[in-house]
């Protein structure tokens, strides 16, 4: 059996039942990782040492006691996106202004993994500071799609949706400020959820936008996705935006009946010019949907044009506060100049990549006195239209159904030259965390050169659970998550 | 011509909170550096602010104290800036929805500069706003000869110390309400005053826990519009803030007498030289870019809190010194005195209500014990031996006029200071029991009379101030301790 291509909820059956080691199956991830690593290149640092002292303890807890209920994830290989501080272990945001940084604290997500046992196999590329649809922004390297190693994996999470669609991992962990688990899940062809605002704790999570930013799970099944959500979620004292909600058992809704579920088609989002290959697979999985008892309603989300231009105006200005940071006084990189501007100047123009200092100045301008009121302010009451343009229309539907991406993955340096082309790939993602409200992605088909499609689900805020239940029975009613590259 | 002077002042004060405003750290001065912070207060990547609750209640004390409205909604923001001693590059503050607004103190007004002529005429000045914020961290300059592990290229060095980088400050921002550098220093003293009743800042100036920054312009006296004005800074004790309004205004009229223009521009005060320097003029001037601070929920207060809050205040200077006026007959200027400090308006009461007698126990606390603590470097009573129960048992003394008024606030009173004795066991031991015997008393009258028979001649032939030569010379012969009354009453009946 190739341990590596399994889920957690298997490897867990495996490992209670003692029918495998822990050992066995970190040993069979760096067998995978030996393998395709040098294609695929999902890892900015690996961490054999560490997830062996791991695996090693895991096996004692699990030798030790009988029930595994309070350590679901006890002996579980899973990578980190490199923007999660995990103490003592470098974590870069894939910039080189952060090249040797090694936070002496433990982000609350990792804390939670590793109370309940986890290993951790190693930090993952993305776009710099999460700032990106393509992983392309990496300041290290490039990393590849698994199922086209000439096409981009998207992003910014391209790292941990390649290692876990690659079988470098069994699961990952993701954040997402405008699209960035759900379109690289997408291009990927694997799951990935952003959950609603506030839903899982920031603390130790490199920011971007503060306003946006959501770590999730990106997974090879559903029931994945929900069981990581489970560990992940629920109010830190450290995060005051994070929700004092109880967290449902998210699992719970794994495999449940749809019938009477409404979906919300929007029509904003099918539009003239979408590639046809995914016009015709999300209708499909709509269909499907149908088919098991969903009642589909046609929709309106009139502000979605605005989406875009109001989410770079919002995450630049912010973006443009969190990095100020990185000056070469405290940690990480320092280019000494003459004097202090200088040394300020000079390790942030060689520390900072072009897109990093593009957002920079966008956002320092739409700041600046005299041009607030008509970038930073209005963009703010745009976003409040976005907001109110969800909450009507789940006052009709209990989901929204959607195309993750509007195109699948698309060839490395294809759009590089052009910001802007980039930024639209973004464009069904954006308006989720304008509103606040969790989405997930997941396969719903393969184009003729057999990349992977994403249909996105967005639900109510706080509701994970009718999205999970939804994608569950999709999941199940079809083939799609099963398929993997050939690597 | 005639110039009038507006100022308006900034004034950090800060809090006296056990930890920092957005984390558990220490906040306790004078530690080695760099020893009192964690991930969140040195700005790792990564790390969330998290509002510590004490700061927000300091914050709306004092806005309630001093007449403000505390809105029911109000949001952090922040204020983008590079420099080294702050990690983040910006500063969490608050802007365009602070905790309190509108508020108001009254001050003592001042009419020709010399306000205590004018005692008890007082005047408001308007708080435009209170608002919570983080302090920055210190800078420590050292050239590369002293800086540790030397320095090459003959570069200078310096040091950053985050100790104080999240130490929680309450930005006090007046209206320009004020008129003269005098009314300024009356405002930080009732400000200083209101913050120590409310124990929520220790108010001491050089070690820089209140700070104060001046907008200060001038403009001809009775017209409307304000002049030009000028920020001046680093305002660091009530002195300089005196004299530093007092050179910037003179300056100001300098300059346009001279036919110039006053510069917008931010000043700072030299102390040394007595004068103020341009540090950067408007064109230079930080665009702070403040918006919302993402990382931090607004701040939503709760009508049941903020009755609590307001049901737990202390009486307030103001109001207790009014008290002290109709309650116990003292003068004005007494009062004020006595309530400046919430400790010796305490101590005063104490003695009172055990029976001490207030105008007297005013008159010692305001000479004696207040000369006293200026002579040997202490800030308050409970420095001292001195207990409320010295000042009764004094009291009684006087009123059964067992010693002399004098003898009681000089001899006495610094024996108390010195050795914390009852006043009654100080009398026993040296001997001061006034001597209220006429027997006594008669014969020493007679005494220094016949010992100066020219001057009792003069004093017949009608040169009556004579009279206090003859009290004089009885007391000396008594070692002070005769009852001057008696004694002045028994002379007069035997020089008649």
């Amino acid at each position: 059996m190739e341990l590596y291509r399994q889920t957690i909820s298997e490897l867990r059956d495996l490992l209670d039942r003692k029918e495998v080691s822990v050992k066995d199956i970190v040993s069979s991830i760096y067998q995978r990782i030996d393998a395709v690593e040098e294609k695929v290149k999902a890892f900015v640092t690996i961490t054999e040492d560490k997830a062996l002292k791991m695996a090693e303890d895991a096996q004692k807890k699990l030798d030790s006691t009988e029930k595994q209920s309070s350590k679901s994830l006890l002996g579980i290989p899973i990578s980190i996106k490199d923007n999660m501080c995990t103490k003592g272990i470098r974590t870069t945001c894939s910039s080189k202004i952060l090249y040797n940084f090694i936070p002496p604290y433990e982000s609350t997500v990792t804390s939670r993994l590793i109370e309940q046992g986890y290993v951790l196999i190693g930090k993952t590329n993305l776009d710099e500071f999460a700032m990106g649809s393509s992983t392309e922004n990496s300041g290290f390297h490039v990393t590849r799609n698994p199922w086209d190693l000439e096409r981009a994996p998207g992003g910014s999470s391209g790292g941990s949706a390649a290692a876990v669609a690659s079988d470098e991992c069994i699961a990952a962990l993701g954040s997402d400020t405008g699209g960035s688990i759900r379109q690289p899940a997408s291009l990927c062809g694997v799951v990935g959820l952003k959950p609603t605002y506030g839903r899982v704790s920031r603390y130790g999570l490199v920011a971007f936008a503060s306003s946006l930013d959501q770590i999730g799970p990106i997974t090879k099944n559903v029931r994945d996705a929900a069981i990581l959500m489970n560990i992940i979620s629920g109010h830190d004292p450290f995060d005051s935006t994070s929700a004092p909600l109880p967290v449902p058992d998210f699992t719970a809704v794994i495999g449940s009946d749809i019938k009477g579920i409404r979906i919300g088609i929007p029509r904003e989002y099918f539009i003239e010019g979408m590639d046809k290959e995914i016009d015709t697979s999300i209708k499909d999985a709509i269909r499907k949907l149908e088919s098991l008892g969903a009642i589909p309603v046609e929709v309106s989300l009139p502000h979605t044009g605005y989406a875009v231009a109001t989410y770079y105006v919002l995450a630049t200005s912010e973006a443009s506060s969190n990095l100020a940071r990185y000056d070469g006084v405290k940690y990480g990189l320092r280019a000494e100049g003459k004097d202090l501007i200088d040394t300020y100047m000079n390790s942030r123009a060689q520390g900072f990549g072009a897109e990093v200092k593009r957002r920079i100045m966008l956002g320092t301008y739409a700041l600046s006195s005299g041009y607030y009121e008509a970038y930073y302010r209005k963009a703010q009451q745009v976003r409040t239209l976005i907001k109110k343009d969800f909450e009507d229309v789940f006052k009709v539907v209990d989901v929204i159904v959607t195309p993750t991406s509007p195109t699948s993955a698309f060839n490395i340096g294809e759009k590089t030259a052009d910001p802007l082309q980039m930024y639209l790939s973004d464009i069904f993602t954006i308006s989720v965390n304008l509103a606040g409200v969790p989405g997930i992605s997941i396969p719903c088909g393969f184009t003729s050169n057999n990349l992977p499609i994403g249909l996105q689900l967005i639900g109510k805020h706080f509701d994970e659970e009718s999205i999970l239940k939804l994608a569950s029975a999709y999941e199940q009613a079809t083939d799609w998550h099963r398929r993997r590259p050939l690597l | 011509m005639k110039y009038e002077a507006v100022i308006g002042l900034e004034v950090h004060a800060q809090m006296l909170t056990d930890t920092k405003i957005f984390c558990g750290c220490s906040t306790k001065f004078g530690s080695e550096p760099n020893t009192q912070t964690c991930p969140v207060c040195i700005g790792m990547p990564g790390v969330l602010p998290v509002l510590n609750k004490k700061t927000l209640e300091f914050t709306i004390k004092t806005g309630l104290a001093m007449n403000c409205n505390i809105p029911s909604y109000s949001r952090f923001a922040r204020k983008n800036y590079f420099y080294p001693d702050l990690p983040k590059g910006y500063q969490i503050s608050q802007y365009e929805l602070p905790i309190c607004e509108y508020g108001y103190v009254e001050i003592v007004k001042d009419v020709d500069t010399i306000y205590v002529l004018n005692d008890g005429e007082t005047k408001k000045i308007g708080i435009t706003r209170i608002h919570m914020e983080e302090d920055a961290g210190k800078n420590i300059h050292e050239s590369a000869s002293s800086a540790r592990g030397g320095g090459s290229g003959g570069g200078n060095y310096s040091f950053v110390d985050l100790n104080r980088a999240g130490v929680p400050l309450m930005e006090i921002v007046s209206e320009p309400d004020i008129r003269s550098p005098d009314e300024a220093v009356e405002y930080m003293k009732k400000l200083r005053t209101i913050l120590r009743y409310l124990g929520v800042c220790d108010g001491n100036m050089e070690q820089g826990s209140l700070r104060c920054d001046a907008n200060v312009s001038v403009k001809p006296a009775g017209q409307k519009e304000f002049g030009v004005k000028t920020e001046v800074k680093n305002l660091n004790s009530f002195k300089f803030v005196g004299k530093a309004l007092d050179y910037e205004i003179r300056r100001q009229i300098k300059v346009l007498e001279d036919g110039g223009k006053v510069v917008q521009e931010t000043r700072l005060w030299d102390s040394e030289r007595g004068i103020t320097e341009s540090m950067r003029i408007k064109e230079e001037a930080h665009d702070y870019r403040y918006f919302p601070e993402p990382d931090l929920v607004p701040i939503v207060v709760d009508q049941r809190w903020l009755d609590e809050i307001r049901a737990s205040l202390p009486e307030l200077p103001d109001i207790k010194r009014k008290r002290f006026v109709s309650e116990y007959g003292l003068p004005e200027h007494d009062a004020d005195l006595l309530t400046s400090e919430k400790s010796t308006a305490e101590f005063f009461e104490e003695a009172v209500k055990q029976g001490a007698h207030p105008k007297n126990t005013s008159n010692w606390i305001m000479t004696g014990v207040f000369n006293y603590l200026k002579e040997h470097d202490k800030k308050e009573i409970s420095e001292t031996l001195l207990k409320p129960i010295h000042l009764v048992n004094l009291s009684k003394l006087v009123e059964t006029a067992e010693v002399s008024g004098t003898m009681a606030k000089t001899t006495i009173l610094y024996e108390i200071f010195d050795t914390g004795k009852m006043p009654e066991e100080i009398v026993k031991e040296k001997g001061l029991v006034q001597i209220s015997d006429t027997g006594e008393i008669e014969k020493a009258v007679d005494d220094v009379i016949a010992k100066h028979p020219k001057e009792f001649e003069r004093f017949r032939a009608g040169e009556e101030k004579l009279i206090g030569f003859f009290v004089g010379q009885v007391m000396k012969m008594t070692r002070g301790k005769a009852n001057p009354q008696m004694v002045n009453e028994l002379l007069k009946k035997k020089l008649s």
